[in-house]
């Protein structure tokens, strides 16, 4: 890549356990006709970011927007398109999957679906006995004792060793990912929407299952989520993607107390407020229409077709990820107009001419901009 | 030390129907389900029974053939055979009658069921075996390879199947053996295509991108993860197969490729059979045909309702 974007939050070589540069990931889509153009769906576009040892870096945006596929392609799934990803101090961008082998004790993924992360045929004691078997560790007799004990150390009864997936609950199955995951002590856990499939209940419990190994093993998390509170929650820095790229990337709490990009705004307007009083107060900003196709996604700003603030600036020019409105190195945003403190999105229009933004399919043109949907009771 | 003493099985009740009193809710493998299904379906108990009936004559005709006294070959030219040296029909002596060399047709019958079954069997297992490694191969790889594969597929499916075999009996000359691996070869292509669709679609599922993120490579991906997921699949054509193998086997010995004489086969029998027939000797086409009807229809019939057990829209969960 020809301009290297800075890589925010500037941090010391060991204190960084993993470094993405301009990762970009497409994958090919074939369009209609023998002759057609090969297109490309721009999953992962750009990103550039940094995980520090032992923290838990957080990821957030709306379903398809890329985080799963970034997570994936840093677990090395799927090959990279271009950019670079260097975990511990190694450059692993093209290693080969034999290669990659010995690195996969270290860096261990936890998926969304617990049901289908784990192979409905197989007992459990034998599935998370797969990275000892794996990487022939252990066998036999001492491989079940370490079986049994990360059973324990997750929260399973261990005699539950031969049963199947399907004997447990979602919660359970998800411990049972957890144990296969922490059978190594990675380095690098990637959890892809680890409890998005749980009822709320169970979600604090895998979270704090989580938080624990953390604590005891020092763990590094890349949590992946859509759940902005359970991010909060869980993360020390947090990063948001819209359609394959990073709009901002700040500490957990100033993205949440002054989030600068205006998508992050919108977002944050979206979570609910336990407290119906202080619900019915807020105005909430609803973004009009809808995430626009990765295949052909828009010029400059990704996000300008919805945003209320867009102005020509954001059609013409790819806002970098950087500093803005004084914040420090850790806080950045992708935005040519940032947002300041106590802004509301609300009062703003965008100033752009509506033909260069949402154009539906019978022609009419959609007003742009935010429309308020508060004092709602 | 659990945080979760109870089963799933124990949590995920409410919503349900009530159950029985007394009856508890367990975790069953599809398995188990199949097999509790099929142990319920009358047609599948008959099937069943009849195969076994029909395993263990062929496993005792040595011993049914030393207590009546006549060997599968031996030849009695006093007492079967007409005046005219022909066929003669069923009497106290030779139930089923004789052939033309005065054999015993009810021991040939027993002894063709030996050779029906173990082809029958033996070039099944051929041809899963085959199709299941080439299944997986084509469907896990993709690309390439699954052309490859495919396309071969394509060319073998495209061939008649008795023209290649007579071919390979022309090359090669007729023995018990090269039947076996006419019939498992040629037949592979069916339960090859089964795996590699199977395998297409469960590929694509988190739990074989988890093996890869734990750093299994595409073998143990193939045969750990993938293979019990298509095995019941696997399983159900296998029963299928078994009845066309022996009809296979059956039509190469009718048109002298298969079994060389003098092993007692069917189709081979009703080969014979028919240069008789119109004489009169309705005895000898009839007792091979029917031991061979009988024989395919108890595998078709036990493989169609191990289909339906293992079919998961079946009915019966409750046993």
């Amino acid at each position: 890549m020809s301009d290297v974007n800075p890589v925010p939050g500037a941090a010391s070589d060991d204190e960084v356990l993993l470094r993405v540069e301009n990762l970009v990931k497409y994958f090919p889509v074939r369009s209609a006709g023998l002759l057609g153009k090969r297109e490309y769906v721009h999953a992962v576009d750009e990103v550039s970011m940094t995980v520090r040892r032992g923290q838990t870096f957080g990821i957030v945006g709306e379903t398809g927007c890329g985080k799963s596929t970034l997570g994936r392609t840093i677990a090395r799934l799927y090959d990279v398109t271009s950019g670079k990803i260097t975990f511990d101090g190694k450059d692993i961008t093209r290693l080969s999957q034999r290669r990659m082998r010995p690195l996969r004790r270290e860096i261990q993924m936890i998926f969304q679906d617990p049901m289908g992360s784990l192979n409905p045929r197989r007992r459990v004691g034998s599935i998370i006995g797969d990275p000892f078997a794996i990487h022939g560790l252990a066998s036999g007799a001492e491989r079940r004792r370490r079986v049994q004990e990360l059973m324990e150390r997750v929260g399973l009864n261990p005699e539950h060793y031969n049963r199947f997936p399907a004997e447990f609950s979602g919660g359970q199955r998800q411990r049972i990912g957890v144990a296969r995951a922490i059978a190594f002590r990675p380095k690098l856990i990637i959890c892809d929407e680890p409890v998005s499939a749980l009822d709320v209940s169970i979600q604090a419990q895998v979270i704090n299952l989580l938080a624990d190994l953390q604590a005891e093993f020092g763990l590094t998390y890349l949590f992946i989520a859509h759940d902005l509170s359970v991010v909060r929650h869980v993360s020390n820095t947090v990063a948001v993607m819209y359609l394959g790229k990073l709009t901002e990337i700040a500490p957990a709490d100033d993205l949440f107390t002054t989030p600068r990009h205006p998508y992050t705004g919108a977002l944050l307007s979206a979570v609910p407020v336990p407290d119906p009083d202080l619900s019915d107060q807020r105005e909430q900003i609803i973004l009009v229409g809808d995430v626009p196709s990765p295949i052909m996604p828009p010029s400059g700003c990704r996000f300008h077709p919805r945003c209320p603030k867009a102005a020509p600036v954001c059609v013409s020019e790819v806002p970098q990820l950087e500093p803005r409105l004084g914040d420090g190195p850790d806080h950045v945003a992708a935005c040519h107009l940032p947002m300041a403190a106590g802004e509301n999105l609300i009062n703003f229009r965008p100033t752009i001419d509506e033909l260069d933004r949402v154009v539906e399919a019978d022609g009419s043109v959609l007003p742009g901009g935010a429309v308020s949907e508060g004092s709602k009771s | 030390m659990s945080l979760f003493p109870g089963t799933a099985a124990e949590i995920a009740i409410e919503g349900g129907e009530p159950l029985p009193p007394g009856r508890k809710i367990e975790g069953r493998s599809p398995w188990q389900l199949a097999y509790e299904r099929l142990r319920k379906d009358r047609t599948a108990k008959i099937a069943f029974a009849t195969i076994v009936v029909i395993v263990l004559l062929a496993l005792l005709a040595p011993i049914i053939a030393a207590l009546v006294g006549h060997g599968p070959n031996q030849q009695f030219i006093n007492t079967g055979e007409s005046a005219s040296g022909g066929p003669i029909g069923p009497n106290s002596t030779f139930w089923f009658g004789t052939d033309e060399n005065g054999r015993d047709l009810f021991i040939r019958t027993l002894y063709g069921a030996r050779v029906s079954l173990v082809v029958g069997v033996l070039a099944t297992m051929i041809s899963m075996a085959l199709g299941v490694v080439f299944g997986l191969t084509a469907g896990y790889l993709g690309g390439a390879v699954d052309t490859l594969i495919a396309r071969m597929i394509d060319v073998m499916l495209s061939i008649p199947f008795l023209v290649l075999a007579i071919s390979a009996a022309y090359i090669w000359h007729p023995s018990f053996w090269l039947v076996i691996f006419i019939v498992g070869v040629l037949s592979f292509t069916y339960p090859a295509r089964i795996v590699r669709g199977q395998v297409i679609s469960i590929k694509e599922k988190e739990f074989i991108e988890s093996a890869r993120a734990l750093g299994a490579g595409p073998l143990r991906i193939m045969f750990i993860d993938l293979l019990p997921n298509v095995m019941a699949q696997v399983i159900v054509y296998g029963t299928l197969l078994i009845p066309a193998a022996i009809v296979a086997e059956a039509s190469l010995s009718f048109l002298g490729v298969g079994i060389p004489p003098p092993t007692a086969d069917w189709g081979q029998m009703i080969s014979d059979a028919s240069g008789y027939y119109q004489y009169g000797s309705w005895w000898y086409l009839f007792f091979p045909s029917v031991a061979l009807l009988i024989t395919t229809l108890a595998f078709n019939i036990l493989g169609d309702s191990v289909r339906d057990a293992f079919d998961p829209r079946g009915g019966g969960l409750y046993v």
